[in-house]
């Protein structure tokens, strides 16, 4: 018997709204069911209103019965036996989901007493063993930390750790690796499966990320606009979707173990929940609409063997046996010219040598001294060539934003050297400085945070423009938002009038404005949803053949990396651990970092990520204030651990530096013991090849 | 922390010194206590005045920065000066800062109180009847000044003992000199309840600590904490009063800690109008009196009291809030 | 577009709606009012001291026999434009001096923000109310500056803290990257987007500027005579306020109700200009 069955699920928002239109699912024991969304497609209301926590005002209609017991229009006395003890909720932000001022082990002592008539010692001591089990060392001192001494992926764990207090039957998880890097969320993905081990419990995982629920769940429900799409086995969703909106999303991930080339987008945008289309919401966007998808909006119908499909060409695409590759239009990208003259003998854009960048350590918001130097950049060096992209991956705290930020200023380094365009940063003057603003460009993360929300779009791709007294401006701005994709009669619109994905092609446009030699990209795409990242992407990638653009990329998406980058530099604690074209780092990895981080990469592939076998990095990343002696990534590195006493003095005492591997030409590792291990399964086109 | 403790502290002295040397330059030049002899009937001779003046430093015939040195020398003994007919100001200044720390104490902790009870309530109620009538309210009275709210509770005191015939709530005055012991007590109590109530609820009080603390308790119930609070199985009602409220208590307990820092420099209008002899009605009375020497102790005694207040209420942050606590 | 939408906003708000529709009628009053009275603020009528509110006299007279309608009404012009001047001046002198210490930071910030801590520090009340009535008498135009310099400190503090953290914003950071001077981009980039701030700031200045001016003119510190203000005349009225009602009611109640009007604009401005607030 299931554990959860949840029918017709509604929620309306006050003002009429509806965020949730009819959700129907069940979870049984000890099975995992996901829930894939892009944002705004009301996964997340879901859930919490099966919790019943939604705001007061909202109404919330259908049913929701937990072991047959109703849940929806539950008295509260009810209700808080029922949260908590059954049904627990894993949250995406464990920072704010902690109370900031008890500690970690009080609060997760609070869940058990609530449920359990035990004494304060006693639930303290529980709580304990649940961070041990969730894999926090010493747990008995970090009980006593609060939320904001633990580091993300601690928080998480102890957030599972609280969630299973109770053993609960049902374990509801809300984008719970979102906020984390790929190693942390390989390790927390580990702790989420030894709790439903455990406890035995159902889990219901919501996120928007395919890979992780291809090695998680066994069924997926697949959202768009406030309903499910598509409901079935992990298998056959992934094989064999038969809704265009799934099998676009499927189609425009891009993956570690994918070629290069143009990735599939899906054109416009998801519709708001306040102005939904007539007919199937998705048919604006899909390319295989036909007139009757307007009439009316197909239900979601039981297609055979536990499947669900709300599409009313579902048979056709079953019985063609179509792909996402053949339905959605795959653009044609024009080569780049300049790539055909060999890179040596290619003009250099960017060099950075031996940077070295540091901070003050600052403590306390009220009693702010200085405790210590952030050693944030410690000697790096790279060069681009022109129209080359050299992309720089890490996760947070390795040092690539500083490293980004050192660029821009165009100030003198604390060390080395930062060379732009043949010109020296430490001698140049003021005018040699503004002058080769024109020529280096950056495009921000956050297309929200990026544009000045008080300017119209056409001032803010104008101001550069202004800036460096150019004329005949208006003509200029109308020619870049066309080359962008956006019609020039934006230029009159506020930055809030546009979606994320417009957005950022406004900021790719005021980077473009002065004809820039060299762009740097800051995560352009990590704030995008899946099927608005493929056409920003792409339209990068156009961009750099047809202007012959350098771009520097920095990113912590390896997939995304893979698909737009010509080489890599995998950096960790503000050192590069390794360097070299896409193609030798990604299937030779010869640093022991950067195959773990490979392999914690979770792929949209179920088969391949139910064989996979990863390489799991123990603990977190060490303090930048205080990195270790020698090599930085001895304290996690698992070939350390395996390294003879005599071998491991080495890594403790000498600091390796990236040295050529023999193997190919443009390829080199900072590791004492560096050993070329193929770490992504290979995929079927490759193993033909 | 030691060491920013000690930094802090100097910076705060040398604040003190410059604050307190200004008041006493700005006084000394502008203010004329000669005026205060100059009309008495009969006529003083001159002479007299100047050794007067002279004795209590106050001589306008002397360079002013001769008479500063002399003040400066006496402050760093600890010694304020003589007020503008020969008393001591320390003495004063002993006594009065007692007098205004009775009359605000009770006003400034019942205030707090008060506001923050409404003020969570308000938030969570927030756009019920409630809530509106609250907000309603502290709306009038923070519009109310206190010179006004004041004297209207001392028109309706009036008029309500005239119509009783005798004297049921005391409008004037810290006590009746004539009775003694536990009556003399109830005496002062009897005093207190007008100044305590226009101080409690007014701007300063009750209904401005309502709107902080409504506006903070808003924001902390719509953050996650509060949702997991609920999802481990506590009632909302519970989750609200140990997490949200625990939580969003922080601002208003600065502001609290900073006002309770504050009452020994007395609250002007209400000492003024219920005639108490406190420290605010010290400093208009000195400004009046043109007594330099008060003046300039004024100044210094409220900018210590200010920085002490500010230390304390960081003090109050760091204890409630564990992330700015230095570990 | 975007001021549309908070004009929209800031009348579909009930509070600002009844706060906007009183202080335009108390503008009225103050401006237009004294055409309609029968006498002149400086008349005085020595047939009546102290008489009560009458047909002749609507509101009574004072104890020198003024009209009372008429000297209250001059009293609350004089009000309103001390209000408006303070809060103009002391929210600009906020926001360039805290822009400019939240920017630069280093010992720009140190040395503005010590000046402020100065400032905090001094007794304010005592400076004023030792310089005011020192100024040669009917320049008031001094009592305003005074005012105003006293009151932008803690202001000034939160557009710091502002500043601090939309220097790290990435609109701002651009426009650095595109090499516009650093001043330029606290007037383009910093300070508008701090507007709903200011402005909210500004208009609940207005207010405690009146009360303030009231406050330091009950002890004879402000507006020196033969020049009135509400402050004056609440002062005077309060002393005989048991015997003699009307001399303390009427400028008391509509200082109440001026101060009332502006903080309710000002707080459904506060509402209108959130996107957070759902009223």
């Amino acid at each position: 018997m299931s554990i959860l069955e949840v029918k017709d699920l509604t929620v309306t928002f006050p003002g009429g709204v509806q965020a949730v239109r009819g959700v129907s699912y069940e979870v049984e024991r000890g099975e995992v069911l996901g829930i894939v969304g892009e944002s705004g497609s009301g996964k997340s209301v879901t859930s919490l209103a099966i919790m019943g926590l939604l705001q007061q005002n909202s109404v919330v209609s259908g049913s929701v019965k937990l072991h047959g017991q109703e849940l929806i229009g539950m008295k509260e006395d009810e209700l808080v036996k029922v949260r908590g003890k059954s049904i627990s909720m894993i949250f995406q932000d464990p920072l704010s989901a902690f109370t900031p001022v008890y500690t970690i082990g009080d609060q997760i002592a609070e869940a058990v007493r609530i449920h359990q008539k035990v004494n304060k010692d006693k639930a303290a001591k529980r709580a304990v063993e649940l961070l041990d089990l969730v894999g926090i060392p010493h747990p008995d001192v970090r009980a006593k930390a609060f939320p904001h001494e633990f580091s993300g992926g601690m928080r998480q764990r102890a957030m599972i750790a609280m969630a299973i207090a109770n053993d609960p039957d049902l374990l509801i998880c809300d984008e719970p690796t979102t906020a984390l890097d790929v190693t942390i969320q390989a390790q927390v993905l580990e702790v989420l499966k030894t709790a439903q081990q455990e406890t035995g419990a159902g889990i219901v995982m919501i996120t928007h990320d395919l890979g992780v629920i291809a090695g998680m769940a066994d069924r997926v429900l697949v959202m768009y606009a406030g309903k499910p799409v598509e409901q079935g086995s992990v298998d056959d969703i992934y094989y064999r979707p038969r809704m265009p909106y799934t099998m676009g999303l499927l189609a425009s991930i891009p993956r570690i173990d994918g070629e290069e080339g143009a990735l599939v987008p899906i054109e416009g945008n998801p519709p708001s929940p306040a102005s939904l289309p007539p007919g199937c919401p998705f048919a604006p966007r899909c390319p295989m609409k036909v007139d009757m998808c307007d009439e009316q909006e197909p239900p979601l119908v039981p297609s055979g063997a536990g499947r669900h499909v709300a599409c009313i060409r579902a048979q056709e695409i079953e019985h063609k046996g179509l792909t996402g590759a053949d339905v959605f239009p795959v653009p044609v990208i024009p080569p780049s010219d300049v790539v055909r003259v060999p890179r040596a003998e290619r003009p250099t854009v960017l060099e950075l040598d031996s940077m070295i960048r540091h901070y003050p350590l600052m403590k306390g918001a009220v009693f702010k001294r200085r405790v210590g130097t952030v050693h944030a950049v410690d000697g790096i060096s790279f060069d681009i060539a022109e129209g080359e992209t050299l992309a720089l991956v890490g996760e947070s705290g390795c040092g690539k934003t500083t490293t980004l930020q050192q660029i821009m200023q165009l100030a003198p380094p604390q060390g080395g050297r930062v060379v732009v365009l043949g010109k020296d940063s430490s001698t140049m003057d003021a005018a040699t400085r503004k002058a080769l603003r024109k020529d280096l460009q950056i495009v921000f993360q956050d297309p929200m945070a990026a544009l000045d929300p008080r300017m119209p779009v056409g001032d803010i791709i104008a101001e550069p423009l202004r800036a460096h007294g150019r004329k005949d401006v208006e003509a200029r701005v109308a020619e870049l938002l066309e080359l962008v994709g956006l019609a020039p009669e934006y230029a009159e619109r506020y930055p809030q009038q546009f979606s994320g994905g417009q957005r950022q092609r406004i900021g790719i446009a005021r980077a473009l404005a002065l004809e820039p030699k060299l762009i740097v990209l800051d995560e352009p795409v990590s704030a995008l949803d899946v099927s608005i990242q493929a056409g920003v992407i792409n339209l990068l990638e156009e961009l750099k053949n047809t202007l012959g653009l350098s771009y520097l990329f920095v990113a912590h998406d390896l997939a995304v990396v893979r698909h737009l980058a010509d080489r890599v530099a995998v950096m960790y604690l503000g050192k590069i651990a390794e360097i070299g074209t896409v193609q030798s780092v990604y299937d030779h990895p010869a640093h022991p970092y950067t195959q773990a981080l490979l392999s914690a990469i979770p792929l949209p592939d179920p088969e391949l990520e139910r064989n996979r076998k990863r390489i799991l990095l123990e603990g977190d990343l060490p303090s930048p204030a205080d990195p270790p002696s020698g090599c930085r990534f001895r304290t996690r590195c698992p070939k350390f651990a395996r390294l003879s006493a005599d071998e491991q003095r080495r890594c403790v005492d000498e600091e390796p530096s990236i040295a050529r591997l023999a193997s190919a030409v443009d390829h080199g590792a900072a590791c004492h013991y560096a050993e070329e291990v193929e770490v992504i399964t290979a995929s079927d086109d490759q193993e033909e090849k | 922390m030691g060491k920013y403790l000690l930094r802090r502290l100097a910076i705060n002295v040398i604040l003190v010194v410059i604050a307190s040397s200004l008041a006493y330059m700005l006084a000394a030049t502008t203010m004329n206590p000669r005026a205060a002899y100059q009309g008495r009937q009969p006529p003083v001779p001159e002479a007299v005045i100047d050794k007067t003046l002279d004795a209590y430093n106050l001589n306008d015939k002397t360079p002013v920065l001769q008479r500063y040195a002399t003040w400066a020398t006496g402050v760093v003994t600890g010694d304020f000066g003589k007020t503008w007919n020969g008393a001591s100001v320390n003495d004063e200044l002993g006594r009065r800062m007692f007098v205004s720390l009775r009359l605000l104490i009770l006003g400034t902790l019942l205030g707090f109180a008060i506001g923050v009870a409404l003020g969570a309530y308000s938030a969570v109620k927030q756009y019920k009847f409630g809530d509106r009538l609250i907000g309603v309210g502290s709306f009038v009275l923070m519009a109310i000044p206190v010179f006004v709210l004041a004297t209207l509770l001392a028109i309706a005191t009036y008029n309500l003992n005239r119509g009783l015939g005798f004297t049921l709530i005391e409008y004037t005055g810290e006590y009746n000199p004539k009775l003694s012991g536990f009556d003399q007590f109830l005496n002062r109590l009897n005093h207190l309840i007008l100044p305590t109530i226009s101080l409690s609820i007014g701007g300063s009080g009750a209904a401005f600590y309502s709107r902080i603390q409504r506006n903070m308790m808003l924001d902390v119930l719509g953050q996650d904490f509060v949702r997991t609070a609920m999802a481990k199985g506590l009632r909302r009602r519970t989750a609200l009063m140990k997490h949200a409220l625990r939580t969003a208590l922080i601002p208003s307990a600065t502001y609290f800690a900073f006002s309770v820092g504050t009452v020994f420099t007395g609250a002007i209008f209400t000492e003024k109008i219920y005639n108490w002899h406190g420290m605010g009605a010290w400093l208009v009375d000195s400004i009046n009196a043109n007594d330099v020497n008060s003046v300039a102790a004024v100044t210094a005694f409220t900018a210590v009291c200010i920085l002490f207040a500010s230390l304390l209420s960081d003090l109050l942050v760091a204890a409630l809030d564990p992330r700015v606590r230095v570990s | 577009m975007r001021s549309k939408v908070v004009l929209r906003r800031l009348f579909r708000n009930n509070q600002a709606r009844y706060g906007f529709v009183a202080l335009v009628a108390l503008v009225l009053v103050a401006y237009v009012g004294p055409y309609i009275g029968k006498y002149d603020w400086t008349e005085k009528d020595f047939m009546a001291f102290l008489s009560a509110p009458s047909a002749d006299h609507w509101w009574g007279t004072t104890s020198i026999g003024q009209d009372l309608y008429a000297v209250t009404l001059r009293g609350m012009q004089k009000s309103i434009l001390i209000g408006l001047m303070v809060a103009l001046i002391s929210t600009g002198l906020a926001a360039i001096v805290g822009a400019f210490a939240g920017y630069f930071g280093g010992w720009v910030d140190r040395v503005l923000m010590w000046g402020v801590e100065l400032l905090l520090v001094l007794p304010s009340f005592l400076l004023i109310a030792i310089i005011s009535p020192r100024l040669k008498s009917g320049n008031w135009l001094w009592f305003v500056v005074l005012l105003a310099a006293f009151s932008w400190m803690i202001t000034s503090r939160v557009v710091r803290s502002m500043t601090m953290s939309l220097r790290e914003r990435e609109y701002v950071q651009a426009a650095l990257y595109m090499g516009i001077p650093r001043w330029k981009i606290i007037f383009r980039h910093i300070v508008p987007n701090m507007s709903s701030l200011l402005i909210i700031d500004a208009t609940l200045n207005v207010s405690s500027a009146i009360i303030g001016e009231a406050a330091l003119s009950f002890f004879g510190f402000g507006i020196q005579p033969p020049d009135v203000s509400l402050g004056t005349l609440i002062a005077t009225g309060s002393d005989n306020a048991t015997g003699y009602p009307w001399l303390f009611v009427f400028p008391a109640g509509l200082l109440v109700l001026l101060v009332l009007s502006v903080n309710l604009i000002g707080d459904g401005l506060r509402d209108a200009l959130d996107p957070g607030s759902n009223s």
